[in-house]
């Protein structure tokens, strides 16, 4: 695990080196703003709860943004071979890097933290929905990130690595929509799959452990299967 | 310090290579000679744990690339073909972020650094991004990234490639100089090369080691027969008999260019024939120009060697 750090540092350093990171954050800030300031006009409600629920959408489509260098950058320019023949594990790398691209998620979410202080200056908010909110968007973010990462292990080519990453994220966006109202295991299946019911019940003011579980277990799940990829050169 | 048994890789249904062994021992610089294609990179690869073989075992230092990987890879200073680097980058952050990865003890970090960057001559370009850097700097770069930990071994492919003559010659030294103080196993397709730098040759060649040896006993044990150019000048018919009449001599080529000509002698066995042509030539009263053995090469010995079975 020693080499989590090292590598972590690389990844946030390389992140504000390029300009990916400043795109992404000024897009973010610009969208949710624009969204923040539309949803206060109509609804006249001190809350965050619709402009956050946008924002969900507009991160599924940052997200990978955000990852989709992680390692297909790495294998396309070669610099995987000196990485992995460094006195490194996959999973030191893989985690690090996870840890990077999360980092830079966590980044992104902090300006906006300057709407809750507003908020308070035009209002009354209720200060519990809007904490269980972001508790949400971390756990969902580190989700996201791991769909993404995982993605870009499986690609040289960043761009397929961002439109795959983008397009996953919108199906488990979609997929508890398409079955709503329905009744069945099928479709609570769908539901459970989907992201936007966990993540309705953290706008609500809820910190379900159910919902806790299902993002953390399904980050540890693709973070593991990255670490899989990754070892499969060995054997392909 | 390297040892190969029966190494064997295979990718999908190609057989990248096959039944390799060789040894390496400590202090060597051993050069790993043949076309493109032939199995190089693999090996290498396979010795630096990017990834395992198909069957067969290799140990470096004494730990096995299969079992003990991590302990190998400690060993060992890696220069993949190519170079690759994060472009981004400083130089002096790439090899901090190295000597961390490499865990080089941290006190000893900025000296380690320090030292490689003198040592590859890279002292001037520290604080210059990676990006901006000619290709030269960036394989000299690499080669300080791969002497961080100063490992035992160095397993550099095809350090030279893509380089103008200066830095050629100037990475060349400096692997000779590395020599001393490491084991290092190169790999080329430049065969001066090989002569100049290696202590042995391992020439593989369809995945296959086909001859394993110094440059110059291989160059001897392949040497049948000698080549003699000359320039003479007079009659290119009675020259050619003439020649053609000492003994030894199996073939003569000429070339008529109005009064002086050129011929190629081809004898068999180890005699020098030089002697009895110049004898035949002072005796004909024929005015030499130009008596000159060819010596083969390493260049002729490879090529022999890489096509024989093609």
């Amino acid at each position: 695990m020693t080499n989590v750090p090292t590598v972590f540092r690389r990844e946030m350093n390389a992140y504000f080196l390029s300009p990916v990171a400043y795109v992404v954050i000024v897009v973010f800030l610009v969208v949710s703003g624009y969204f923040f300031q539309k949803a206060l006009f109509i609804t006249t409600e001190a809350s965050l709860r619709y402009s956050l629920a946008i924002s969900q959408f507009v991160l599924s489509i940052l997200t990978p943004v955000i990852t989709m260098r992680l390692l297909a950058e790495e294998s396309k320019t070669g610099t995987i071979e000196t990485l992995m023949t460094a006195p490194v594990t996959d999973f030191e790398v893989v985690f690090g890097k996870f840890l990077a691209a999360w980092g830079l998620y966590g980044v992104m979410l902090a300006p906006t933290l300057i709407y809750i202080a507003f908020l308070s200056w035009v209002g009354n908010p209720d200060i519990g929905p809007i904490i269980s909110s972001y508790i949400g968007l971390i756990l969902m973010g580190a989700m996201f990130v791991s769909i993404g990462l995982l993605v870009s292990s499986l690609t040289k080519n960043q761009i397929v690595a961002a439109v795959i990453g983008i397009v996953s994220l919108m199906i488990l966006w979609v997929v508890g929509f398409y079955v709503a109202g329905t009744e069945g295991w099928f479709s609570e299946a769908l539901k459970y799959i989907g992201t936007f019911g966990h993540w309705d019940t953290f706008t609500k003011g809820l910190v379900d452990t159910r919902d806790v579980v299902y993002y953390v277990s399904l980050t540890a799940l693709f973070v593991f299967i990255t670490v899989r990829v990754i070892e499969s050169r060995k054997w392909r | 310090m390297i040892k190969v048994e029966h190494l064997t890789k295979s990718y999908a249904n190609v057989l990248a290579v096959e039944d390799v062994s060789f040894e390496v021992g400590e202090g060597e610089i051993v050069g790993l000679l043949g076309p493109n294609g032939a199995g190089k990179t693999t090996t290498m690869r396979i010795l630096t744990c990017f990834m395992p073989a198909t069957s067969g075992t290799a140990s470096v230092a004494g730990y096995d690339v299969f079992t003990d990987s991590l302990n190998v890879r400690k060993q060992i200073g890696y220069l993949p073909e190519n170079v690759p680097l994060y472009p981004e980058m400083r130089v002096n952050e790439y090899l901090l972020f190295r000597a961390k990865l490499k865990k080089v003890p941290s006190k000893e970090r900025n000296s380690r650094i320090q030292e490689c960057l003198e040592r590859c001559g890279i002292r001037e370009v520290e604080k210059q991004i990676i990006g901006t850097l000619s290709k030269g700097y960036r394989q000299r770069v690499g080669l300080a990234d791969t002497l961080l930990h100063d490992p035992k071994i160095l397993i550099l492919d095809e350090p030279t490639i893509g380089l103008d003559p200066n830095q050629i010659r100037q990475i060349r030294q400096l692997i000779k100089a590395l020599g001393e103080k490491h084991t290092v196993l190169l790999s080329t397709h430049i065969l001066p090369e090989v002569e100049m730098i290696c202590g042995r040759v391992i020439i593989i060649n369809r995945g296959k080691v086909v001859a394993m040896d110094t440059p110059s006993n291989l160059l001897t044990s392949l040497k049948g027969g000698a080549t003699v150019h000359l320039e003479v000048a007079g009659k290119a018919e009675r020259i050619k008999s003439a020649l053609s009449a000492i003994p030894g001599v199996t073939k003569v080529l000429g070339s008529e260019n109005g009064d002086i000509n050129n011929f190629v002698v081809e004898a068999d066995g180890d005699k020098d024939i030089r002697e009895d042509i110049f004898k035949c030539i002072v005796k004909n009263n024929w005015i030499l120009y130009e008596l000159r053995r060819e010596k083969a090469s390493l260049e002729d010995i490879f090529h022999q060697i890489t096509t024989q079975e093609s």
